[in-house]
């Protein structure tokens, strides 16, 4: 593990309570740590600072020096140093922590400050929380609880804006519950550098746009609909569809890539309704793709695989498991087993123990895209470092004879590039040459990853997954297991940083937990017996495997472990630089 | 006791008789000998006589022009630039735009001393979207000045080089705040910065050191190099040296622009005896000292302000020198110099839903107090006059503006809140009279609000 650099400690002083901050900290995040509101709108900890809300203010002053001797002057009456206090308000995001800032936020000028601040920004607000999207999680209504009047002396006209501008394929605009804060403009400037949105207008009448021609279309267009502190920008997506406190929010892991960006999925009553970023300052800061954001989508898909299977018809996993068991144990020896880079950690694990129970080769289906350099990168298995660490694979799938999959191809407008699945042009030759009788397929669709149906037609086939498609169809076994949002499990980012995901809904009737159907499959094959829920398995990972050591996935941290990745730096691994992951050496560009 | 006469030194030759704003006719005058001078100094001595002269700044907040300069990161490496300030817009205030037409050179040569002294390579003028004539006007003066080596590479047989550009504004007041105006320089909206940290003297036009001077101030700048800083010092009175133009509008009988040594004139010797004092049959009722966004003053009111020596004297509205300081004292400002004279013709309510007006359509929107209590403020005047007028909607007013003044980006906050502050302050009963008021016939002459 990497110790962060000790910061420059500077003691300021924030109502009268002293701490230590890192110098240049900011108002706002150093009251925040003595456990001080401060309240605010266009401040963003990832964004540059502006100050246009002016919802931050606070009273700042600086100890006394004598000018000419830098002398400190002290207050006869207290004994300490005078502190010299500004008259006029400043803004908190912009007052940075230096030695001795003395900072007050509870006096009677702050109050009217912050009650003047909310009374203008309603002014020419709808108030239409009733059927706005944003109530439950907006800043507005909750800061006017919290710091507003309660009351409202305007009685004249309100200014009329549009109501529902579609700024992009998935959001939406209500220009008159704007307050314009400008956050959505910086983050598509700062962060995706596609400078699309702007104000028009002026005053009061400042209208946010789309520059003419132009779309809120880019692959990360939904961070604005999350950092918009009001219900100006929704997401079509999700807006009308649930009022958010009815949800539950569950830590998750976006798995569209290695990046492994930490998310938070929203759902009730079983259903998933939509995921927004999570935190994490090393990862991902506090954005996500658009495209992460619809896999869940694939959880309630019409073609997920709910019925147990034996030879086309349906069975119960009890008889597949031993189908699947007798129809292995007789080709042991010509056994190959495919794992994923999509699985998990302990599913890879278990994936080696079934593989080394039937003395199976190994194999993994690599699958590359184009990195995004932001939180997409090329590597589109999010745990093909896992497979590393727990030994299913001792060197990268060969992605040179990957073929374009249209499945793994989402969102909509064509934001993600074609993804190409390749890595078993090994198997391929094996199962030509005769050496190979059953395969094992641990989530992945073997076609989609270059085997032609001939191939497959050559060996009995155990299928383990989610979906239909030519690898179930073909399959003498199809043993259904569940999506990411319906486990727990880890996964192994770039950046060699173990992260843990938590299950978010019940799993789908008919199908099995990937763990327990492994753990099965292993006593059918007359392997040794081992732990098919995820605690007990934990155990038996630390004691075998050296880099998971003083680990259980009880104590890993919401913001992940990094692991040693220096057995690995040797692999032509295929990212290039994201936004929190520069690669040890230059990437090797593949197909 | 008769008013004090002009001393004209930025209007030196302006309305004489002949004098035309071509080079010829400005070298013919003694043009550009002051930037020969200069360019043969060291920079730091220029700048030290511009300390010296105690110059302060002709825009509105009257800051030391030698400060400013001392204020400028010299040591970043990165270039310095200046700009000229020439997006007059504050209402009442017309002075600038007088010596860019009449007088470009004077400027030209102001801009060069002052960028010779501090080393800037690349300056320019931005001049406010509705000066299309003195933009086209500045062009041809600095071409001809160019052409003439006073202006671009190598000047005058010197290693020193710097070239001007003229930069149109697209119509905005706030880009005459210096930070709102860099913003658009660079080809953005002028939003204002936030300062700290974006001081212009540290991170300015394109994050670089910039000066940024008023037109008015930088011709001073040729005439301090002319006599010395310290004989500049003894023009006007302490502290507020120099001679300043005065732009008098509204209800005299002589309004227009005046060059006067500053505080040697009392506001009453100005209004009263240089424009000839109220319309025939009018009284004075209200002057607006240094543009509409200062504070007014009501004839009749009186200020007790301390003296150094511990002591204190009385003044009224007419004995008030038009100063720097004591119209600070007075609680209003010199400002731009653009001294708005209202008679008892002119009903407050209406003079304020016309400025109100005004700072509710010039905000440019980035900061909450600002961009929804000026166009309140508007939307109550403006009910005020032309639908129902409540009695506590003064209060309401005062209330709504003291909610901005003071917590803002930048000084529109203040500009936009203190004439409804003092207008209120001043003539509340006005305001709470006003109800009634509307529906008593106005007084024959009165002007109609439009």
């Amino acid at each position: 593990m990497i110790a962060p650099s000790k910061p420059d400690l500077v003691t300021v002083n924030i109502d009268g309570r002293e701490i230590a901050v890192p110098k240049g900290t900011n108002a706002i995040e150093a009251a925040r740590l003595v456990g001080v509101d401060v309240p605010y709108y266009c401040y963003h900890p990832k964004l540059s600072v502006v100050g246009n809300c002016r919802m931050c203010l606070i009273e700042m002053g600086m100890p006394a020096v004598d000018p000419a001797t830098k002398a400190p002057i002290m207050d006869p009456a207290t004994g300490k140093q005078k502190i010299n206090w500004i008259p006029r308000p400043q803004i908190g995001c912009a007052t940075n922590a230096s030695p001795g800032l003395h900072i007050r936020t509870n006096t009677p000028q702050i109050k009217d400050c912050r009650e003047g601040v909310m009374e203008f920004l309603l002014v020419n607000h709808p108030l239409d929380c009733p059927i706005c999207d944003q109530a439950g999680e907006c800043k507005l209504q909750e800061q006017s609880t919290g710091y507003g009047r309660g009351y409202s002396r305007y009685i004249e006209q309100k200014n009329v804006k549009p109501k529902r501008t579609q700024l992009g394929p998935r959001v939406m605009l209500d220009d008159e519950r704007c307050i314009l804060c400008s956050r959505c403009i910086r983050f598509c400037k700062e962060i995706v550098k596609d400078d699309v949105l702007g104000f028009i207008d002026r005053g009061s009448y400042s209208t946010l746009t789309c520059f003419p021609g132009r779309a809120l279309s880019n692959n990360y267009s939904l961070n604005t609909v999350d950092i918009c502190p009001v219900g100006a920008l929704t997401s079509t997506d999700f807006r009308f569809k649930m009022r958010v406190w009815f949800l539950k929010q569950t830590n998750s892991i976006d798995t569209e890539s290695s990046v492994g960006a930490n998310t938070v999925v929203w759902s009730r009553e079983g259903v998933i309704y939509r995921i927004t970023p999570r935190r994490n300052d090393e990862v991902n800061d506090t954005w996500m793709a658009d495209s992460g954001r619809e896999l869940f989508k694939s959880v309630r898909a019409a073609d997920r695989l709910m019925a147990t299977k034996v030879n086309g018809a349906d069975s119960t996993l009890e008889v597949a498991l031993k189908a699947a068991g007798e129809l292995l144990k007789a080709a042991i020896g010509a056994v190959a087993a495919v794992g994923s880079g999509r699985s998990s950690l302990e599913e890879q694990y278990l994936t080696k123990k079934l593989a080394d129970a039937l003395k199976a080769s190994t194999h993994l289906v690599s699958r590359v895209g184009e990195g995004d350099k932001i939180l997409v990168s090329a590597d589109r298995n999010p745990n093909i470092r896992g497979a590393l660490v727990t030994g299913l694979i001792s060197k990268l799938p060969i992605a040179g004879d990957a073929t374009p999959s249209s499945r793994s191809a989402h969102g909509d407008g064509g934001v993600a590039a074609p993804v190409r699945a390749g890595g078993l042009t090994a198997l391929g030759a094996a199962i030509d040459a005769g050496k190979i009788k059953a395969v094992v397929s641990v989530g992945e669709d073997l076609s989609a990853a270059g085997l032609t149906a001939a191939q497959l037609a050559k060996v009995a086939i155990v299928y383990l997954g989610t979906h239909t498609n030519a690898t179930a169809a073909a399959a003498k076994v199809v043993l259904p297991t569940l999506t990411v949002f319906e486990k727990s499990g880890t996964l192994v980012n770039q950046q060699f940083r173990l992260q843990k995901f938590l299950k978010c809904v019940p799993g789908v009737s008919g199908a099995t937990e990937d763990l327990a159907v492994l753990a099965k499959l292993i006593s059918a094959v007359g392997g040794v017996a081992v732990a098919g829920e995820l605690h007990a398995l934990w155990a038996g990972l630390a004691a075998e495997v050296p880099a998971l050591a003083t680990i259980s996935f009880a104590n890993l941290p919401e913001t992940g472990l990094l692991l040693d990745a220096t057995p690995y730096t040797a692999l032509p691994f295929v990212e290039g630089e994201t936004l929190h992951h520069k690669p040890a050496a230059p990437a090797v560009a593949k197909g | 006791m008769p008013a004090p006469q002009q001393r004209r030194i930025i209007f030196k030759h302006i309305d004489v008789p002949g004098y035309t704003n071509d080079l010829a006719c400005y070298v013919r005058h003694g043009g550009y000998e002051m930037l020969k001078k200069a360019v043969a100094m060291p920079p730091a001595t220029i700048i030290d006589e511009v300390k010296k002269s105690g110059l302060r700044g002709r825009g509105g907040a009257g800051f030391p022009c030698g400060v400013k300069w001392g204020l400028v990161d010299r040591k970043s490496g990165k270039p310095i630039y200046l700009v000229v300030n020439a997006d007059e817009s504050e209402p009442g205030t017309f002075k600038d735009r007088y010596i860019i037409h009449q007088d470009p050179h004077q400027l030209i040569e102001g801009i060069m001393i002052s960028s010779f002294a501090n080393n800037v390579k690349q300056a320019y003028i931005y001049i406010r979207g509705e000066f299309p004539h003195g933009a086209r006007i500045l062009e041809q003066a600095i071409a001809e000045a160019r052409a003439a080596n006073f202006v671009g590479p190598n000047i005058l047989g010197t290693t020193y080089g710097c070239e001007i550009y003229v930069h149109r504004g697209a119509g905005a007041y706030i880009c005459g705040e210096e930070t709102g105006l860099i913003e658009s320089l660079e080809g953005k909206r002028p939003y204002p910065r936030i300062k700290p940290p974006y001081f212009p003297a540290v991170l300015g036009l394109y994050q670089c050191p910039t000066i940024v001077n008023n037109v008015e101030t930088l011709c001073h700048v040729k005439h301090i190099i002319e006599m010395g800083g310290d004989t500049y010092a003894k023009i006007g009175t302490p502290n507020n040296t120099g001679t300043r133009l005065l732009c008098v509008s509204g209800h005299v009988r002589k309004p227009g622009y005046y060059e006067y040594e500053v505080g040697k004139i009392t506001l009453g010797e100005l209004l009263n005896e240089v424009c000839g004092g109220p319309l025939p049959g009018r009284k004075f009722k209200a002057v607006i000292p240094g543009g509409s966004s200062a504070k007014i003053l009501k004839f009749g009111e009186t200020f007790t302000l301390k003296n150094k020596d511990g002591s204190s004297r009385t003044l009224t509205v007419e004995e008030i020198p038009m100063d720097f300081d004591t119209l600070a004292a007075c609680g209003t400002m010199g400002g731009s110099g653009g001294v708005i004279v209202m008679d008892d013709s002119v009903n407050m309510v209406e003079a304020l839903a016309n400025i109100n007006a005004f700072y509710a359509h010039e905000s440019c929107g980035q900061c909450t107090p600002c961009r929804e209590g000026s166009l309140w403020m508007k939307k109550i005047t403006t009910r005020m006059v032309h639908e129902n007028a409540r009695s506590e909607d003064g209060a309401l007013l005062k209330s709504v503006a003291d909610q901005i003044a003071g917590r803002t980006i930048c000084a529109f906050g203040e500009a936009c809140s203190w004439p409804t502050q003092s207008f209120i302050a001043k003539f509340g009963d006005e305001f709470k009279a006003y109800p009634e008021a509307k529906k008593t016939p106005k007084a024959d002459g009165a002007l109609e609000l439009v």
